[in-house]
């Protein structure tokens, strides 16, 4: 499993981080920081839950 | 099996989005009252009154994603006009549609003022945008996050605006009031002016009328002056209504009282284990998470778990990103530079900051685990 994220996308408000703070966290610049690109599948469910919560769409589960 | 989801917004969406995710193949009817596909609020008062911003409102799916890959039946420009309970029926322009689980997410209309716009539809947001394309005077009254949003965007083109606001701190109900005095002086530094402690009597065509007699010359002038349930069509339902607000008395799980019967978003008046009280919450975040839970709770209630989400709002001025989470409601306001936390009793319950992205859920993760004040203060402290 790996974690895309569009960091032009990125409007850097934090939902992600709030549902997966050990993938997700938000740079000084703003934008999403991926803490680990390819993480195990027992985390799926709060990476799906992540990702579905991103309000512009920058992220992705492939 | 037929899911109902009332309301075709953010948390009506999420709320059929999640229905399908949990694998639920039954058939999924959305009641809208406006005869648009679902869209995104939040850019209405910010990107897309911008210079050059988006033309158009972009639905979040197109109507072929939402009939072919979501399955959702669309009942659009359409309504609800009541719900029995005991026959476990929505009326739906005049039709009865029988469900078995249902999601009421009418959401919130603005309060309107003659003669002023307001600022929460589509329609609404292409009416401000043409006005300030045509390089509108605007006047504003209501200095809460909608009004400051559209201030801003009448700055960012050089247009003057003023701000009117009957309360003498603005925001003091979202933030408390001494983070409050501290985001009017956003205004101030972008040539906002701004007005407080200043009652409106009347907009008519010469501008907008305060009670000293003194008249702003306007031509384009809003109204962001707070939202009121759209609850009309469950009076008399059986539903408990908020007696103050008419929102939708829910438990913390979300369910409204009646069997199968769940609200969310801006309609909803839930219960949260977080901050002991009811909370209804007009947050794009709140409407988010609730629609999704919603669902998941009306299809399977045996599941249901209680929410216990922390509060989460931004708003966007002048370039500045203004984040909160959790509650103002607070025993002492601290601030330091660009954060202000709150305390009740020994525990962080809130933090404002004002540009610090990548703070502001360190504080919610913080207020979610009850945190000590202590340690609250000197993160942020060291941050």
């Amino acid at each position: 499993m790996r974690i895309e994220a569009d960091r032009g996308k990125c409007d850097g408000l934090g939902m992600c981080e709030a549902m997966a703070p050990d993938f997700f966290e938000v740079g000084e610049d703003g934008t999403v920081v991926v803490l680990d690109e390819r993480p195990g599948e027992e985390h799926r469910q709060d990476l799906a839950a992540a990702v579905d919560a991103c309000p512009v769409l920058a992220l992705k589960l492939t | 099996m037929t899911l109902v989801v009332v309301g075709a917004s953010l948390a009506g969406l999420r709320a059929v989005e999640a229905a399908r995710r949990t694998g639920y193949r039954g058939r999924v009817v959305l009641v809208g009252a406006e005869e648009h596909l679902p869209y995104d609020r939040p850019p209405l008062s910010k990107a897309f009154l911008a210079t050059g911003g988006p033309v158009a409102v972009e639905p979040f799916h197109s109507e072929e994603v939402l009939r072919e890959v979501l399955g959702v039946e669309l009942m659009l420009g359409a309504p609800a006009e009541g719900l029995d309970i005991g026959a476990r029926e929505v009326t739906v322009a005049g039709t009865a549609v029988r469900y078995d689980a249902l999601v009421i997410a009418t959401g919130a209309t603005a309060r309107t003022l003659p003669g002023a716009r307001t600022l929460r539809t589509a329609e609404d947001a292409v009416a401000v945008r043409a006005a300030l394309d045509r390089g509108a005077r605007t006047v504003v009254i209501g200095a809460g996050f909608i009004g400051s949003e559209v201030a801003s965007a009448a700055r960012a083109r050089g247009l003057p605006v003023t701000i009117v606001e009957a309360a003498a701190v603005p925001l003091a109900r979202a933030v408390g009031e001494t983070a409050g005095a501290a985001l009017a002086g956003l205004h101030h530094e972008a040539g906002t002016e701004l007005r407080l402690g200043t009652e409106v009597t009347g907009v008519t065509e010469d501008g907008v009328h305060l009670a000293g007699g003194e008249v702003l010359p306007a031509d384009l002038v809003v109204a962001g002056i707070g939202a009121v349930p759209a609850t009309g069509w469950l009076e008399g339902s059986g539903l408990v209504l908020h007696e103050r607000d008419r929102g939708v008395v829910c438990d913390a799980t979300l369910s409204a009282g009646a069997p199968g019967v769940y609200a969310a978003g801006d309609v909803a008046h839930v219960a949260n284990p977080l901050f002991d009280g009811h909370l209804r919450l007009e947050h794009w975040t709140n409407a988010a998470e609730q629609g999704a839970a919603a669902a998941r709770h009306a299809l399977d209630p045996a599941s249901a778990r209680p929410l216990e989400a922390v509060p989460y709002f931004w708003s966007d001025w002048y370039g500045h990103r203004i984040q909160f989470v959790g509650t103002p409601v607070a025993d002492e306001v601290v601030t330091a530079g660009d954060t202000t936390l709150y305390r009740r009793g020994d525990r962080l319950v809130g933090a404002l900051t004002v540009d610090r992205p990548r703070e502001i859920m360190k504080h919610r993760r913080r207020i979610a685990t009850g945190a000590a004040w202590a340690d609250a203060l000197a993160f942020a402290g060291t941050a």
